[in-house]
C-alpha cells in the first residue's frame, strides 16, 4: 500500500514541483496546504504518514506546523523544504520533530534522495 | 552593506539560475542606485527584511524570464498566478539562502508580489540600495538589496 503524503509550501509552483517529483516513489498525495493552519486542518482530516513542509508560510509558520503537526501524531515522517539555509534553523527543525531538511532551490534529484533517505530510515525505526 | 555581503547576493543569484536551470547568469558588477530610478520588469518579488539587519531585497525579472524558468522546471502552468508566484518564490529563494551568512536572526517576510512595468517600489528611507543587474538567456533582470 502506499503512503500518504502532505505537501505544505505557500509556493503553488513549489507545491507542483514536489508533487511531479514524488511520483518517483508512487506516494500518494492526500493533501496540499499553503500555510501551516491549513495544514494542520488537513493533516487531521487525512493522516499522511509523510509530510513535506516549508518554514515561511503566512498565517502559521512551518516551525509551529511541526511542532502541532508532531502533537498529533509522533510517528508522522516531516521533511522540511526552506529557503532558510541557516544551520540553527535547520537544527529547531529537527528538535521540533522533523527528519529530514533540504535547501532551496533543489532538483528533482535532491528532493528524491531526501525523501529516500526518510523512507529508507523509516524503514529501520 | 559591504561589498563582501554584496558579494554573497550575487553567488545565491548565480547558484539559482545554475541550479535550477542549468544555464548560467551573467551577474555584472552591481552599484548604488537611485532611488528615483530603480530597475523594476513584470513581476517582482519584495521580500522585508527585520531582526539584526532592516530593509528589503527585491527581486524583478520580465515575464518571458520567468516563462522560461517554469518551463525548465517541467511546469505547463504558465500563467499569470505562477509567474508571480515565483518572482515571490526567487525572492524567498534568495533572501532565505543569505541567512547561511548573516546568521538565524536576519528574518524575512512572506513575499509581496507587484505587477507591472509601471509600479514603483518604496525602499526604506535612509537606507542605501545596491542594484546588483544580471542577464539570462539574454534576458535582463535585476536583484536590489536595501539592508542596513
Amino acid at each position: 500500500m502506499s503512503k500518504r503524503l502532505m505537501i505544505v509550501d505557500d509556493s503553488n509552483i513549489i507545491r507542483n514541483k514536489i508533487a511531479r517529483a514524488m511520483d518517483t516513489y508512487g506516494l500518494e498525495i492526500v493533501g496540499m496546504a499553503s500555510n501551516g493552519k491549513m495544514a494542520i486542518e488537513i493533516f487531521v482530516e487525512t493522516r499522511p504518514q509523510i509530510v513535506t513542509m516549508d518554514l515561511t508560510m503566512p498565517e502559521m509558520d512551518g516551525i509551529g506546523c511541526i511542532r502541532a503537526i508532531h502533537a498529533l501524531d509522533p510517528a508522522v515522517r516531516i521533511l522540511v523544504v526552506s529557503a532558510l539555509a541557516d544551520k540553527a534553523t535547520a537544527i529547531q527543525a529537527l528538535k521540533e520533530g522533523a527528519q529530514g531538511f533540504l535547501c532551496k532551490p533543489f532538483t528533482d534529484d535532491d528532493l528524491t534522495a531526501a525523501t529516500g533517505e526518510l523512507l529508507d530510515e523509516e524503514e529501520y525505526d | 552593506m559591504t561589498e563582501v555581503e554584496l558579494r554573497v547576493f550575487v553567488a545565491i543569484v548565480k547558484n539559482y539560475f545554475e541550479q535550477q536551470t542549468a544555464v548560467a547568469a551573467d551577474v555584472y558588477t552591481p552599484y548604488l542606485a537611485d532611488p528615483t530610478a530603480l530597475p523594476i520588469f513584470d513581476y517582482t518579488g519584495v521580500i522585508g527584511i527585520s531582526g539584526v539587519r532592516q530593509g528589503c531585497v527585491y527581486f524583478t525579472a520580465p515575464a518571458e524570464m520567468l516563462r522560461r524558468i517554469l518551463k525548465h522546471a517541467g511546469e505547463t502552468d504558465l500563467s499569470v498566478r505562477n509567474l508571480a508566484d515565483l518572482a515571490g518564490e526567487i525572492g524567498n529563494t534568495i533572501s532565505g539562502n543569505a541567512r547561511r551568512q548573516f546568521g538565524h536572526e536576519f528574518l524575512i517576510s512572506v513575499p509581496v508580489v507587484i505587477k507591472g512595468l509601471g509600479q514603483t517600489i518604496s525602499l526604506p528611507k535612509g537606507v542605501k540600495a545596491y542594484v546588483i543587474p544580471f542577464c539570462w538567456e539574454r534576458l535582463d533582470a535585476a536583484l536590489v538589496v536595501s539592508v542596513v
